[in-house]
């Protein structure tokens, strides 16, 4: 059993609901020098704080929000991937004074929005007449009317004539590269040199959706002094509000930006609520009234961002017992039609891209390009899903090629302390790679279930009996196998992040007695409401429901950067944390040492309010150079492993994932069912990633654009899934934590493919693993069965493209 | 922005026929099919609904002269939940529990999934194999319409405008032995790649198949029935031989597309593979 830092937010610290039976938390296990393990996450932990009004359909998401008087926006789009905008029509039979129209002429401000600061501004908030269209989706104005039925009729009678112009949709193709980076580690050369055994490999990945519940949203009021409020489903409220102010010329007091209750991000919200904010307060500042724009899902999934696809290269030396001696990694990301955030995704490919593994000798180059598609952008994991499968499949080959097991190649490889990354960082603490790996083959006892799947495939059952002729049932109907990855991701922003940021929280004690978090990082279904106030209480020593979370209001919270990149527990609880040090120190100092706990209300009805707040300050360690790509990229890294075992349909191909073991290490864990939550949860992504989720892109324009053709997994599709959870703190941060979110992401799609693997001796080297592909593999491993090779799915036949 | 069309409620069959009379209407039951048209704009907006809600007449599951009946409202959870139906053709509840997920079936009905002739939808093969029979009627009287003869090209039925589907009659026959499989991308909630559903007459496990019926979904652009394959098997038994010649005259008599669900390739093959292992497992071999 560990013992608990006292800043350790705890089920013992705060209070539940009493009528909640005691389940006492699953207690810790030391594995290894400062590392614990958890079992079954079972407490009394508090309810998440906007649960009840979730369950019981009380929560006020942006489109049940009422404006009096407001009228509906709608957005006129391209109808080419590339063109030019040569003119927007307005039909003279209709009425156009009842309605108001913007188009590029409108924008007060800057025409051209970047996703963040310090990023090329380069995408249009519309395009204007004359201008250049870069994707099928691309914004060209703006409508608003003051019911549904008007503005319906007002976007027929706008028509919009183009110009087409040849686009590009290989991302292999394009000459237009938004950024690259080349890191280079020893010598490559030589590491080759020294290698018994040389492989390569091309790995391809395809748009992912983010898929949240509640579709893209935003209502602009526009205020007396020439400004405007938007109220929306957002992540990032500073996002938004620098846009505003950027777009339609207005300052910081003028822009104020509210979020709604949101039903989902992973990223998907993350930038594009920017672009969706502008747009309604250019119409509701041109009719003077209230907007509301609220997409349908059609629209959502058309025009907003995705995960980008990647094409990943790998050519990998090793020495016959599995040592790595040289990396050649190269990545390629589509970006789509503007940069946006593609240079800091690509960052975090870049940086994850040899995987969690020693190796002396690495080269990855690496390049995110435009093509004619709607412009990828932040999607759980960032850029690291679509290096780890290339990373852990290539590791597989090799592995299958030396004849040693997937489990002992990455014991043999995995980073210890102490061991230096490609960037130069030396890994000195909280470094817990070989734990999750080890803690996952154990549950799902590894060896024995890959010995029970060699055995089938020597007595006949296996492989040979899965292949067959096109047309035929093979022997058996289905094969069942087991996969294990494991993947690392880095802490918070890559690099300077933070350091651009500068993020401030804030903790208040108002003359009332409340104590409040003032922050602002948003509740998107991940718990923020819940654990910020958990860490803010453990720090002050008072029960959690004590604490308020104030709403996520640019007028009333600081910029505590944005909700992005696992961040919130990790790096905003630890400037909480300071900033409840702080006032609890103030408060108890002016009541003779008295505790906070205990004066805390009197102390507020006697002084008035009192405030204390915590500024990011650089973590110690190497600085990390953005062009040369040296140095410590992140403070701290996490490690999560992941064991599946799938079942394959030999007739179909359709694959099964019957159960995953996710083991994570997020430094600690402060709220232990959210934190499962979220690991079940990324793991469900991660099974839809690597097995169904597809979208198929026509002309740049998607396919599948609704949810009864975009399929993510069901409830029925899902799994069984155990959540282990590792604890290896970061002594970056006062409570330890590392964020957890995205690592569940990483690390499922490779776990599914190697299971895939196993079941029937074919490599998946795209995603997803369609039943398409699957079965083109099991009918190509057929002929090449006779020579004792299995057979490559999806290599060189497109499945699954129409 | 989807557009309201007028909805008209008709208290019985009667009325309903009367209002079809006046002007084709687009008739609604679960909704299932026409909500997601209307509010996804896919193709023009009806200009008048029809709500059938109301219509009695057309609900229930009875047993008459040896043939199941099916009233057009009947719904895919009311077929699952029918005692009639697990005693005497369990296959439909099967193909019932493939359509969409809990709420769709709690909406939609047989007579919408016929009316609505997709060529993926996940009854319609099942009717084809079963022989079933569509009676239809309007103010000018009913008439029976054999499944064979309903779906007549992409999308179109054998309806005259101001026809409804009033229900359906499936003959149960004794020694009919049938089976029923949907591919889809998911498990649930899924539009299929392929159905499939086999029917023949055999009274003994070792005895030649006679009057085999073969109907397949989503490789055609209608529901269709695969005759060349249903001829091949026709008098044969299930050896490896029949199945590896109905395999491949499966795959060469019928002609799917590439679309955003699958591949023209996939759903060949998967018709072709799903078939043998019905027959290698009839066979028991």
């Amino acid at each position: 059993m560990t013992s608990r830092t006292p800043e350790r937010p705890s089920a013992q610290s705060t209070v539940a609901t009493p009528a909640r039976p005691a389940v006492r938390p699953a207690e810790a296990v030391i594995i290894a020098p400062g590392i614990a393990v958890r079992g079954h996450l079972i407490t009394r932990g508090p309810i998440r704080r906007e649960g009840p009004a979730k369950l019981t359909g009380d929560a006020r998401y942006a489109d049940d929000l009422v404006f009096p008087g407001a009228w509906y926006g709608a957005t006129i789009r391209s109808n080419l991937a590339r063109a030019r905008f040569l003119a927007l029509e307005l039909d003279p039979g209709f009425d156009w004074s009842t309605v108001v129209v913007v188009t590029a002429a409108d924008i007060p401000g800057e025409p051209l929005m970047g996703a963040v600061k310090g990023l090329t501004p380069d995408q249009p908030v519309l395009v204007p007449v004359g201008g250049d269209i870069q994707h099928h989706s691309e914004p060209l104005a703006l409508i608003a009317a003051p019911d549904r039925r008007t503005l319906r009729a007002a976007r027929r009678a706008a028509t919009v004539r183009t110009e087409p112009l040849p686009p590009v949709f290989d991302p292999l193709d394009s000459d237009k590269v938004f950024v690259s980076h080349d890191v280079v580690a020893g010598d490559l050369a030589a590491g080759f040199a020294a290698a018994d055994m040389v492989l390569e490999g091309e790995y391809r990945m395809g748009h992912q959706e983010q898929l949240y519940i509640e579709n893209q949203a935003m209502i602009a009021v526009p205020t007396d002094d020439g400004g405007v409020t938007v109220h929306g489903s957002l992540q990032c409220p500073y996002y938004v509000h620098p846009a505003l102010m950027r777009a339609l010329a207005i300052d910081a007091r003028q822009a104020r930006v509210v979020q709604a209750e949101t039903g989902g991000g992973f990223g998907g919200k993350e930038e594009y609520p920017s672009l969706l904010a502008i747009h309604a307060s250019l119409l509701a500042l041109k009719c003077h009234r209230p907007v509301r724009m609220i997409y349908e899902r059609h629209e959502d999934i058309a025009a907003t961002t995705k995960r980008h696809p990647a094409v990943v290269r790998h050519r990998t030396g090793v020495l016959r017992d599995g040592t790595l001696v040289a990396q050649e990694i190269e990545v390629i990301l589509d970006g789509g039609a503007y940069c946006t955030l593609s240079p800091v995704v690509l960052g975090r490919s870049t940086t994850h891209a040899g995987g969690p593994y020693r190796c002396p000798n690495v080269r990855i180059t690496s390049r995110a390009v435009r093509t004619n598609t709607p412009p990828n952008g932040a999607f759980r994991g960032f850029g690291a899903p679509q290096v780890i499968f290339p990373v852990e499949t290539h590791l597989n080959r090799i592995a299958e090629a030396l004849g040693i097991s997937p489990l002992e190649i990455r014991r043999r490889n995995v980073y210890r302390l102490g061991d230096v990354t490609p960037t130069g960082q030396v890994l000195s603490s909280s470094v817990a790679g070989l734990e999750v790996l080890e803690r996952a083959a154990e549950a799902v006892d590894f060896d024995a279930a890959r010995a029970v799947t060699h055995r089938a495939r020597l007595t006949g059952q296996g492989w040979d009996a899965v292949a067959t002729s096109p047309l035929r049932s093979p022997v058996r109907a289905s094969a069942s196998g087991i996969g294990i990855a494991l993947a690392w991701h880095g802490c918070g922003f890559t690099g300077s992040g933070e350091l651009r940021y500068n993020s401030i929280v804030t903790i208040e004690l108002d003359a009332t007695g409340q104590v409040r978090v003032l922050a602002a990082n948003t509740e998107m279904g991940q718990g923020t409401r819940t654990i910020l106030p958990m860490i803010a209480a453990q720090a002050l020593g008072i029960p959690s429901d004590e604490v308020e979370y104030a709403p996520q209001d640019t007028a009333l919270v600081p910029n505590s950067g944005p909700t992005v990149a696992s961040r919130t527990a990790a790096i905003v609880g630890g400037l909480l944390v300071n900033a409840a040090r702080k006032l609890r120190a103030e408060v108890e100092a002016r009541n003779d040492g008295r505790s906070f706990a205990r004066v805390y209300r009197e102390d507020a009805a006697r002084h008035g309010a009192s405030r204390a707040s915590d500024q990011f300050k650089p973590f110690p360690g190497q600085p990390f150079d953005e062009h040369a790509f040296t140095g410590d990229p992140y403070p701290a890294w996490g490690w999560a492993a992941c064991a599946a075992r799938v079942d394959v349909d030999l007739d179909t191909g359709e694959v099964a994932v019957r159960e995953v073991v996710a083991v994570d290490d997020a430094g600690v864990v402060i709220h232990p069912i959210l934190a499962e939550g979220q690991v079940e949860g990324g793991t469900l992504q991660a099974v839809g990633y690597a097995t169904i989720e597809e979208m198929k892109v026509q002309d740049g324009r998607y396919l599948n654009d609704r949810l009864s053709t975009y399929l993510i997994p069901t409830a029925v599709d899902a799994p069984r899934i155990t959540a282990i959870m590792v604890e290896a703190p970061f002594d970056g941060v006062p409570h330890g934590a590392k964020g957890l979110g995205e690592m569940p992401m990483d690390v499922g799609a490779p776990a599914v493919i190697a299971a895939i693997h196993d079941a029937t001796g074919i490599w998946i080297d795209r995603l997803p693993a369609t039943p398409e592909r699957v079965l083109a593999g099991l009918t190509a491993s057929a002929g090449a069965n006779e020579s004792g090779r299995p057979g490559s799915g999806g290599h060189d036949r497109p499945g699954g493209r129409p | 922005m989807p557009v309201e069309p007028p909805v008209e409620t008709p208290r019985d069959l009667a009325e309903a026929f009367r209002l079809m009379a006046l002007s084709p209407r687009t008739p609604i039951a679960g909704g299932t099919d026409l909500m997601v048209r209307i509010t996804g704009e896919i193709g023009s907006p009806p200009d008048q609904v029809l709500d059938l809600s109301r219509l009695e007449e057309l609900r229930g599951i009875a047993l008459e002269d040896g043939r199941l009946t099916l009233g057009a409202l009947t719904t895919y959870a009311e077929i699952r939940r029918s005692g009639l139906v697990a005693r005497s053709l369990p296959v439909l509840a099967e193909a019932a529990a493939t359509v969409g997920a809990v709420q769709i079936q709690n909406r939609g009905t047989l007579g919408g999934n016929i009316a609505n002739a997709s060529p993926a939808g996940d009854t319609l093969p099942l009717l084809l194999a079963l022989e079933a029979v569509i009676e239809v009627g309007g103010a000018r009287g009913e008439r029976s319409i054999p499944a064979d003869q309903f779906w007549i090209a992409y999308r179109t039925t054998a309806l005259a405008p101001d026809e409804l589907v009033l229900r359906v009659r499936i003959p149960l026959v004794e020694a009919r032995q049938v089976r029923f499989r949907k591919v889809g991308t998911r498990r649930a909630q899924a539009i299929s790649k392929v159905v499939l559903a086999l029917a023949w007459e055999q009274a003994d496990r070792k005895d030649r198949w006679s009057h085999v019926r073969l109907a397949l979904g989503s490789v055609a652009d209608r529901p269709i029935r695969a005759r060349s394959t249903e001829l091949y098997l026709e008098g044969s038994r299930a050896t490896l031989e029949t199945a590896d010649g109905a395999a491949e005259t499966v795959a060469a008599e019928i002609r799917p597309i590439d679309d955003v669900r699958s591949t023209a390739d996939y759903r060949r093959q998967v018709t072709a593979r799903i078939l043998h292992r019905i027959i290698r497992d009839a066979g028991g071999w």
